[in-house]
């Protein structure tokens, strides 16, 4: 698929169109529909498309599986670190609320972050299930 | 009436995608159908007013686990299913009857869809619904319920996406033994 010219310009055009929806998809979730799982999927989707276009080895250079492995991990040590932040500062296990200066303030917070969480977790561990399938596949 | 022609309309698509899937016997077109049946769950999720739902549908059914059975296929390089001599479909069509005259059978006994009365809309549903805006400033009700009122098995959720991760590593990850004599082979036919 690697010569294929109308594939590498449309997908150049739509890359960063899903890119960027990705990004209101996950900070736009509490307005509307969506949030982390939705947007970690729809931003692996974008990298996705780009190494089944430009092959595996330009994708592996965007985004490194080392660092993925370590992105997958990030997030859920960002939704868990949220959990023992507010239980140093006087409150239960993930109660957003003594986050900020008033309770929907910190709601706000914590929403962010625990959703921040559950996007860059979605997101590396999409993209190493099929770093692991593509790599297979290499003749 | 607009509602239930849509309803009917979906649900006899995905009535026949179903019978499709079972007829077919080229693994690739399957794919491709299972990719139509989740968009039109999907579908049927709006109908439904369960936005957030037909999203991951959408995202999840159509779109990434569509690529990952493609990968499978592109990995196990046999397209056609090969149907076996002794092949008796009585059996298992029994068991499917059976099996669903059952589900049937219960839901004979669930509420009615969207009915205020259901044991579901009666517990803690109205309280997310009231409060939500005063106790989070949080508009979608979904998004509240899933981060912050039920922030802890949101977590669970998250670390179950960790760990598949993990397993699918540990099963198929990383390198193959023998790719290191592979290397050089596929960087020249790179370049």
């Amino acid at each position: 698929m690697t010569h294929n010219l109308i594939l590498r310009v449309v997908s150049k055009t739509l890359i960063p169109a899903i890119i960027i929806f990705a990004l209101y998809v996950q900070f736009h979730g509490d307005f509307g529909p969506g949030g982390g799982f939705q947007a970690g999927v729809i931003l692996s989707a974008a990298l996705i498309l780009y190494a089944l276009v430009f092959g595996l080895d330009a994708a592996e250079q965007v985004i490194p599986p080392t660092l993925l492995r370590s992105l997958a991990s990030l997030g859920v040590l960002i939704y868990a670190g949220v959990g023992v932040v507010t239980l140093f500062l006087g409150g239960n296990y993930l109660d957003y609320s003594v986050l900020g200066s008033t309770q929907i303030a910190g709601q706000h917070i914590g929403i962010l972050l625990v959703e921040l969480g559950v996007g860059i977790t979605v997101f590396a561990v999409m993209l190493l299930i099929f770093f692991a399938f593509a790599d297979r596949g290499r003749p | 009436m607009i509602d239930l022609f849509v309803n009917i309309t979906l649900l006899a698509f995905l009535a026949i995608t179903a019978v499709a899937i079972v007829r077919m016997t080229n693994l690739f077109a399957i794919i491709m159908l299972f990719g139509i049946f989740s968009f039109l769950s999907a579908a049927l999720f709006v109908v439904m007013d369960a936005v957030d739902v037909a999203f991951t549908e959408a995202a999840v059914g159509a779109g990434v686990s569509t690529v990952l059975m493609i990968a499978t296929i592109a990995l196990t390089k046999d397209q056609k299913e090969k149907p076996s001599e002794s092949h008796r479909p009585w059996l298992p069509l029994a068991v499917v009857i059976v099996t669903g005259a059952a589900l049937v059978y219960g839901t004979l006994d669930i509420p009615a869809f969207g009915d205020p009365e259901a044991p579901a809309h009666t517990h803690v549903a109205p309280h997310y619904l009231e409060k939500s805006m005063s106790e989070t400033g949080i508009p979608n009700v979904v998004t509240s319920v899933l981060a912050s009122y039920r922030g802890f098995d949101t977590l669970g959720e998250v670390v179950v996406v960790f760990t598949a991760g993990i397993a699918v590593l540990l099963l198929i990850g990383g390198r193959r033994p023998t790719s290191k004599s592979d290397n050089p082979e596929r960087d020249q036919n790179d370049a």
